[in-house]
């Protein structure tokens, strides 16, 4: 088994440690990723914010190198790219006129895409094509009694939908459970959002939303969280503290990426999976898995 | 904006303002963004602080029953309000925009350090300060690269943009 991969501008910084676990988790579960060459920035919110058509065509470089490249989808670990990637094939096929624009920009530097380039989220991948059987088979150290909270974020789903349900998704949960996690399916904050960017620029918002998140988290009695972004994972796990100042609380929930948990449980080192470069420790999740 | 037509058959509902996770906070919600695009209020929701509370968290669009993409319609009122320079005073969505964009154009990628440095230096200077326990952490931690990451093809960033820009003007 054999994809793309798009990692996208945080797996270079902040979210280092979601590109090293994804592709430990990968290895082990035997499919081969080759990184696109290459990419560039797939626009995120803010090119939306300056001119549509702009976004749509940057990130539409990426699908024609991607198409250059291989026959293999392309796939991608990040909601907020693995969205704005997938909203420009459905843009590209439902509008004439984005189509003709966005190559009209692509030919000005050599460069064609004709729209097809099947974009898949990493967990569409592992619970489709590599299917649950044979991960579940591949587990050296099962998750039991692991309460894990399943956080998928805004754009794991929305709007898009393509590979999980809009309101009430249930991969994660799934996945988890063939981990042997004690998986919180009743988690009521799994699709609230996280605030995104506004984290930096309208703090006192996201610091509410994140407190929601963490205080049903808490509430359900959460041993971590789980997350499918790195900017959910950074929210959430890097400004506990803030939150914690900001409403008088006391959280330190370790957040993960979902990658890094699916490691521990494929018998993966714990230095393989970008473990120490969490904010909030996750010795406590490592010493409830059973060994 | 494709499909955008589809907001002449609002049924004026609400599901969009009751599933907003920051309406509360919206001088107008979008129910009534949408009613005043159509009475020809423009001018007022694009000055208001909505669009800019806006988290693109699709919440709204997925559940519209008249599937209106509303998302993408806060995105094109800030796309006026930084065309025509109506933004609120104490926002600082839109330098963010601005900074995240003249990142890509410049590496191809988003420099993360670069763009929060820079946003720290022009705009909000207190942030230094409250995050200077985090990024201590994250520095260490090695998740703060200094230098950015510079890809072959960046001169294409600039080139489409630049087509895009030709391609408009042509249209007007």
């Amino acid at each position: 088994m054999k994809y793309l991969y798009y990692p996208g501008c945080s797996a270079e910084s902040t979210g280092k440690a979601y590109d090293i676990s994804t592709r430990t988790v990968m290895e082990k579960l035997g499919v081969e990723l080759a990184e696109l060459d290459d990419w560039n920035c797939c626009g995120a919110t803010s090119y939306f914010s300056t001119r549509e058509i702009d976004s749509f065509a940057i990130a539409a470089r990426n699908l024609s190198i991607a198409q250059q490249q291989g026959d293999d989808d392309l796939c991608v670990i990040c909601n907020a790219c693995y969205t704005t990637l997938a909203k420009t094939n459905r843009y590209m096929a439902e509008s004439a006129h984005v189509y003709e624009q966005v190559n009209g920009a692509l030919n000005a530097v050599g460069r064609s895409y004709d729209g097809t380039k099947p974009v898949r989220h990493i967990m569409d991948v592992l619970i489709n094509d590599v299917g649950l059987e044979a991960i579940e088979s591949k587990v050296t150290r099962r998750l039991t009694g692991l309460k894990v909270a399943p956080y998928y974020g805004c754009q794991y789903s929305r709007p898009i939908g393509s590979f999980d349900d809009t309101e009430d998704p249930q991969t994660m949960d799934r996945f988890f459970e063939a981990l042997g996690a004690d998986v919180l399916t009743d988690f009521p904050a799994k699709l609230k959002c996280c605030g995104g960017m506004m984290m930096l620029t309208n703090a006192d918002v996201a610091l509410r939303l994140c407190h929601e998140i963490l205080k049903s988290a808490k509430d359900m009695g959460a041993d971590v969280i789980v997350a499918a972004c790195p900017l959910c994972e950074m929210n959430m796990e890097g400004y506990q503290p803030r939150v914690n100042s900001a409403f008088g609380t006391d959280y330190n929930i370790p957040v993960m990426y979902f990658t890094q948990l699916a490691g521990l449980a494929l018998g993966a080192d714990p230095k393989q999976l970008g473990l120490g470069m969490q904010a909030v420790s996750c010795a406590p999740v490592l010493a409830a898995i059973p060994a | 904006m494709p499909s955008g037509e589809k907001i002449k058959i609002c049924q004026q509902c609400g599901t969009c303002t009751g599933s907003c996770p920051t309406s509360y906070l919206m001088d107008y919600g979008p129910r009534e963004v949408i009613a005043a695009f159509r009475a020809g209020m423009i001018d007022k929701v694009v000055k208001s602080n909505t669009i800019w509370l806006c988290t693109s968290c699709y919440s709204c669009t997925v559940r519209c029953p008249a599937n209106i993409k509303i998302t993408d319609l806060m995105y094109e009122l800030k796309r006026l309000a930084i065309k025509y320079d109506l933004l609120p005073k104490d926002s600082k969505n839109p330098a963010m925009t601005k900074y995240f964009i003249d990142n890509v154009s410049k590496y191809g990628r988003n420099h993360e350090v670069g763009l929060m440095a820079k946003f720290m230096l022009t705009k909000d200077w207190g942030m230094p300060f409250r995050f200077a326990g985090l990024g201590l952490k994250l520095f260490t931690a090695g998740r703060l690269p200094l230098a950015p990451k510079q890809i072959r093809g960046k001169e294409e960033i600039a080139k489409m943009s630049a087509y895009l820009d030709a391609q408009e003007a042509k249209a007007q």
